[in-house]
């Protein structure tokens, strides 16, 4: 299988699960060589190296400490911690994908979250009208600084990494502003215990909204219009606007769609802490891009799945866990995953430039 | 003459100092092709993205059957009937063909799923396939990204794309550039194909015995502007070329 290097990449393989529609029934005799191209493609794709990689992980540590490591209360504990970061991942992999790049994520949370606990105050009461409306509110503020920074890259044709580094200092400083520096207390209890920490069915509910996210936006990527319009534009912005595809208008939906989860991720680390973390979210747009990239998604755009996004999520988590567990210092977990994080980024390198020796463009 | 299908009227282009385009005259009829031949930067492509909608003309007009129109963008070109092969083909290298043959005009699931933008991804591997066996083109595997493709295959899938959504008028910049002997040959039947089905052809090339081999009709540019318009059955390379390096100038001939 793996005799067969470069054919595997295809985005719409990495789609995975969801690229591959269920084959008619009336077209057997293509049936067979769809599954097999599907299985080649799986099976030769980055994601699936860091796929195997996360497992290795995970095996190695259930092999040291099992009995500490491989436990429903463990891997919930990995779970919920993973959460918040793989609402912003999914965001992150839209814009990766569109060649884009988007700093101010964490910024946009915290932000998000300064304003839903304002709302909440001033509503008061702690009951859901309260968290209702200021959950409304911080997910529209997330939202307006997504669509703020889609229109700087598309209107004002300023590069995606100094227009989010921009709105990254706006947004925050904003919202240091509106608290004076100081991070507001008294969210709504019932936020707390039901979101926060409440379960269903023994899952949290961070984590199923997490999920919910991350499926949902498989499934957009990698089997509606909207994803094939992020791959085109991330592959050949031109060739998507020759075809007739409002490249810029979809720039700012990917934008503002990031922005929104950022909101969303704002929401759950809200229910989560009780409080508005602002000094807590500086490194979550590098975190965001690393897992994007651990998972696949080249930074050349064109090519990346949310599924690998998913895995390059659990690659660090699983590692700040299992080093905790086995009593090794837990700063080992950020040596690892920068390593972790060149390598992927050096095979991608590595394929670009097999490709480009194919005579590419 | 009679009305020709597309005619573009004292079209200028500039590029800063640089004048691609004078006051350059252009005309094709339906159901011929037409050769539009000139040295490198005698304006060729230019004059091709503004009748396709990817340049603005800073002044000139452009008639379609017979009534002024505007091509401001692709899609407006696209509504007209009109289809373009790039030089550097617009291909998308990171999808697969059936991605590329339909960019922008994406098959959609039947009913709700449709709706909610859900792509019909069998149906355009489908047709995709159909397109390419009807074309001759040998692809194993479709599911493959274009990237992957030979450059003889990446220019199959373009021009493939023109041939399946063409209406009225395709252009053709150097289709057969990076093809091999024997897929320049099915190129070229598949443009005289297209032409026999009564839609207009416009040949970009530098490959003179190509052009005299499909052309009806050759339109020559020079620095910009229409230097001669020559039936193909009538006219000898030599005269091609001296039209075009400047020893001659006709004017309309054809």
């Amino acid at each position: 299988m793996t005799s067969a290097p470069r054919d595997g990449e295809s985005r719409s393989g990495g789609a995975g699960g969801v690229s591959a529609p269920p084959e008619d029934a009336a077209a057997p005799a293509e049936a067979e060589p769809a599954v097999r191209g599907l299985l080649r493609r799986r099976l030769t794709e980055t994601t699936t190296w860091t796929f195997l990689i996360l497992l290795g992980i995970v095996a190695g540590f259930a092999v040291l400490r099992f009995e500490a490591f491989a436990t429903a209360f463990n891997f919930r504990n990995i779970a919920v911690d993973a959460s918040g970061l793989s609402i912003l991942a999914v965001g992150m992999t839209f814009v990766i994908i569109t060649a884009g790049i988007d700093l101010s994520v964490g910024s946009m949370l915290v932000f998000s979250g300064v304003i839903a606990s304002k709302v909440m105050l001033a509503i008061g009461g702690g009951g859901w009208g309260a968290i209702g409306a200021g959950a409304v509110a911080g997910l529209a503020a997330g939202l307006a600084w997504g669509v703020v920074n889609g229109l700087l890259v598309t209107k004002a044709r300023v590069p995606p990494l100094i227009v989010t580094l921009g709105t990254l200092g706006m947004a925050l400083g904003s919202a240091l502003l509106i608290t004076g520096g100081i991070d507001a207390r008294g969210i709504p209890l019932q936020l707390i215990t039901t979101i926060g920490i409440g379960r269903v069915a023994g899952v949290p509910y961070v984590v199923i909204i997490a999920a919910v996210v991350a499926a949902v936006g498989a499934v957009v990527l990698g089997a509606t219009r909207f994803g094939r319009y992020t791959y085109a534009i991330g592959s050949n912005a031109e060739a998507a606007r020759r075809a007739g595809i409002n490249v810029d208008r979809h720039l700012i939906k990917v934008y503002a769609l990031s922005g929104f989860l950022a909101g969303l991720a704002g929401m759950v680390s809200l229910a989560r802490f009780a409080t508005t973390t602002i000094g807590g979210h500086s490194t979550d747009n590098l975190a965001a891009i690393a897992a994007v990239v651990l998972g696949g998604t080249s930074l050349f755009g064109g090519i990346g799945t949310v599924l690998g996004t998913v895995v390059g999520v659990f690659i660090p988590a699983v590692l700040q866990n299992g080093f905790v567990i086995l009593g090794v210092q837990p700063f080992w977990q950020q040596v690892a995953v920068g390593a972790v994080l060149i390598v992927a980024v050096y095979i991608d390198q590595l394929k670009r430039r097999a490709q480009e020796r194919g005579g590419r463009r | 003459m009679s009305e020709a299908l597309l005619e573009a009227r004292g079209i200028t282009k500039s590029y800063g100092v640089v004048r691609a385009l004078w006051e350059a005259d252009f005309a094709v009829n339906a159901g011929e092709v037409a050769a539009l031949v000139g040295d490198n930067g005698a304006g060729k492509s230019t004059l091709v993205k503004i009748l396709a909608g990817t340049t603005e003309p800073d002044a000139g007009e452009i008639w379609f059957e017979g009534r002024q129109v505007t091509v401001p963008t692709p899609v407006a070109a696209r509504e007209l009937g009109i289809e373009t092969v790039y030089q550097d083909l617009a291909l998308a290298p990171e999808l697969d063909p059936a991605a590329n043959l339909f960019l922008g005009r994406e098959l959609l699931r039947p009913g709700l799923l449709g709706k909610l933008g859900f792509l019909d991804k069998p149906a355009m591997r489908r047709r995709t396939n159909q397109a390419f066996a009807d074309l001759g083109i040998g692809l194993q595997d479709t599911g493959a990204m274009v990237a992957n493709l030979s450059g003889g295959q990446r220019q199959s899938v373009a021009v493939s794309r023109a041939a399946t959504w063409v209406d009225k008028v395709v252009f053709m910049d150097e289709p057969t550039a990076a093809l091999g002997v024997v897929q320049s040959a099915r190129v070229r039947d598949l443009i005289r194909k297209v032409r026999d089905s009564g839609i207009a052809v416009v040949l970009i090339s530098h490959n003179l015995p190509e052009v005299f081999e499909l052309a009806d009709r050759i339109e020559v540019l020079r620095l910009g502007r229409r230097v001669a318009r020559l039936r193909a059955a009538d006219t000898t390379m030599e005269q091609v070329i001296a039209a075009m390096t400047g020893a001659l100038s006709t004017g309309d001939a054809a």
